[in-house]
């Protein structure tokens, strides 16, 4: 078996378990926090100025 | 024996401002801008169009049967789609794909079909009208729009087997594919008062099966319009799903809807959940659920959560791949695809939802949401956080916070730049697409199963395409590029 073939049979093989551990560390989570802080300073900027306004303007008629 | 997984998806975008802020105006401004620049005005053939017939055999004498309107702006695109004005909203109807991955990938070649008909219209109006579009499925005040998904089956399965295998599903696959919503804006919905539910549509829904579309939604919709030789294929319609954002979500929801169906095609029923005892209920009650906890009782006095729904579901699929292959639905590498991403997001929702932020869109609706909330100390009812839930779905790549969250896309940017042009090469897509690009000017007309040719003089000609499977590059690319004319094609095909 090739290292190729060993690593598609254990990708596979993973893939095939139902319940795979899932390990969550903390510098994990610090980074997860970190990149939501900057999504957020991002949001901030873009998001619609007058967000009461815009979402009662929003009116669709139905459709389908 | 399964069918080839023909498949598309529909989706209606919601619409703001215009002149006059007329819903119906501004949608043809965006049908027409991008019909203008594409040099493709041609029109619907409404010939062969039954939306009124019932899979169940019987005209349903109590529905009201969806009206088809003809009058409104409506063209096909070299790509095999339609663009075109439905009741009060743009609508892209992705050409016939054959396999969930390049279903997904005309899908999102429609969302930059509308981005370049909103660029093109908006500078033909004056800057106070200002046209924006969302790909998402209502307004929070209780209006709907749908996203429809189409799946070839085949006739030999009973109406019945399909009622009976696909309601465990529709019911539950919102907890992997749902959009995500703030609050509730249904009477039903409204009661239980939530902060977030994890499907825009489920509240909408109110019956099990059933004709209409747009009032007493089912979750099974019976329209039998096959668009294709009805002896042999039927089309399932499924209009009780979200448009997602998400590439990975959108091909989840397709591949594992495939699967199923050809499943029920080679091996019957046997292995499916029972259905719950009230999937209306159900499918309401999960939406309000993010923690997933909640159960229901099915018709074999079982209790199933959604995800048991979904684990068990994604259990028989891939013991049907693992047995049968699955090349009615893709070849064995996408295949794989489906099922290792369809386990990983229902892992992921029930162990780590970060791990999943970044192809479930509830969840990444969910995670902004609740930081922004945190953030700014905002009350739940907070128009902050409704304005994130409507800009998440915007079109413009500026203003759309699905564009900024993270998710993973599966086609590169030229992918979808090419699929905006050019058709699926497996389908009779391929052969109405390049019709269109080839002899646009005698083209008067096209549907889903023919193309009407008008040479100018004698009766018009129609093209008929009853097999989607057939119009295909290898089947016509050779006629296509030896005919100069649309004359010569037809010479051609009569010979």
């Amino acid at each position: 078996m090739t290292e190729q073939e060993r690593i598609q049979k254990q990708r596979t093989e993973r893939a095939s378990e139902s319940t795979p551990p899932v390990t969550v560390d903390a510098t994990k989570g610090d980074q997860l926090k970190a990149d939501l802080d900057d999504l957020l300073d991002e949001i901030d900027e873009v998001l619609e100025e007058n967000a009461e306004e815009f979402v009662r303007n929003y009116v669709q008629k139905g459709g389908e | 024996m399964s069918v080839a997984k023909v498949l598309g998806i529909e989706t209606e975008y919601g619409i703001a401002g215009g002149p006059d802020a007329d819903q119906i105006v501004a949608s043809s401004i965006i049908v027409n801008a991008y019909a203008q620049e594409g040099r493709t005005r041609i029109n619907w053939d409404f010939e062969g169009e039954t939306p009124d017939m019932d899979a169940r055999g019987l005209p349903d004498l109590t529905s009201f049967a969806p009206i088809v309107e003809t009058h409104l702006a409506n063209t096909v695109l070299t790509n095999g789609a339609r663009l075109y004005v439905d009741h009060a909203h743009p609508e892209y109807s992705s050409p016939e794909c054959r396999t969930p991955l390049e279903a997904t990938l005309y899908d999102v070649a429609g969302e930059e079909v509308m981005r370049r008909a909103l660029m093109v219209a908006n500078e033909m109006i004056e800057p106070h009208q200002a046209i924006s579009l969302y790909k998402n499925n209502s307004d929070s005040k209780g209006n709907s729009y749908g996203t429809h998904e189409n799946y070839l089956v085949s006739r030999n399965v009973e109406f019945n087997h399909i009622v009976r295998a696909m309601v465990p599903h529709f019911v539950s696959r919102q907890i992997i594919i749902g959009a995500g919503k703030v609050g509730a804006e249904t009477e039903a919905g409204l009661d239980s008062d939530p902060f977030f539910q994890l499907s825009s549509r489920a509240e909408f829904f109110e019956e099990v099966v059933g004709l209409e579309t747009t009032l007493k939604r089912p979750i099974i919709n019976t329209r039998d319009e096959p668009h294709a030789d009805a002896e042999r294929f039927r089309r399932l319609h499924v209009i009780i799903g979200d448009a997602n954002m998400s590439q990975v979500a959108t091909f989840v929801k397709l591949g594992s809807t495939a699967l199923l169906l050809a499943a029920l095609e080679d091996s019957g029923l046997g292995a499916f959940p029972a259905m719950p005892r009230q999937p209306v209920g159900a499918v309401r009650a999960f939406a309000l659920d993010p923690g997933l906890k909640y159960a229901v009782l099915c018709e074999d006095d079982r209790e199933r959560t959604a995800w048991d729904f979904q684990d068990e579901l994604w259990h028989l699929a891939n013991d049907h791949v693992e047995r049968k292959g699955a090349e009615a639905v893709a070849g064995p590498d996408e295949v794989q695809l489906v099922l290792t991403q369809w386990r990983e997001m229902l892992d992921g929702v029930r162990d780590d939802l970060d791990a999943v932020a970044d192809r479930i869109d509830w969840v990444a609706k969910l995670r902004i949401l609740r930081g922004f909330q945190e953030r700014h100390s905002l009350a739940p009812g907070d128009a902050r956080l409704r304005a994130i839930d409507l800009q998440y779905h915007d079109i413009r790549l500026e203003r759309s916070l699905a564009q900024r969250v993270g998710l993973r896309a599966l086609h590169a940017d030229y992918e979808v730049r090419e699929a905006v042009h050019n058709p699926p090469e497996e389908t009779r897509a391929y052969f109405r697409g390049q019709c269109v690009a080839r002899y646009p000017n005698e083209i008067v007309a096209a549907n889903w199963d023919s193309v009407v040719f008008d040479l100018g003089e004698g009766p018009l000609q129609r093209v008929p395409m009853l097999d989607p499977l057939r119009g295909t590059r290898v089947l016509t690319e050779e006629l296509l590029e030896t005919s100069a004319t649309a004359q010569a094609l037809l010479e051609a095909l009569d010979r």
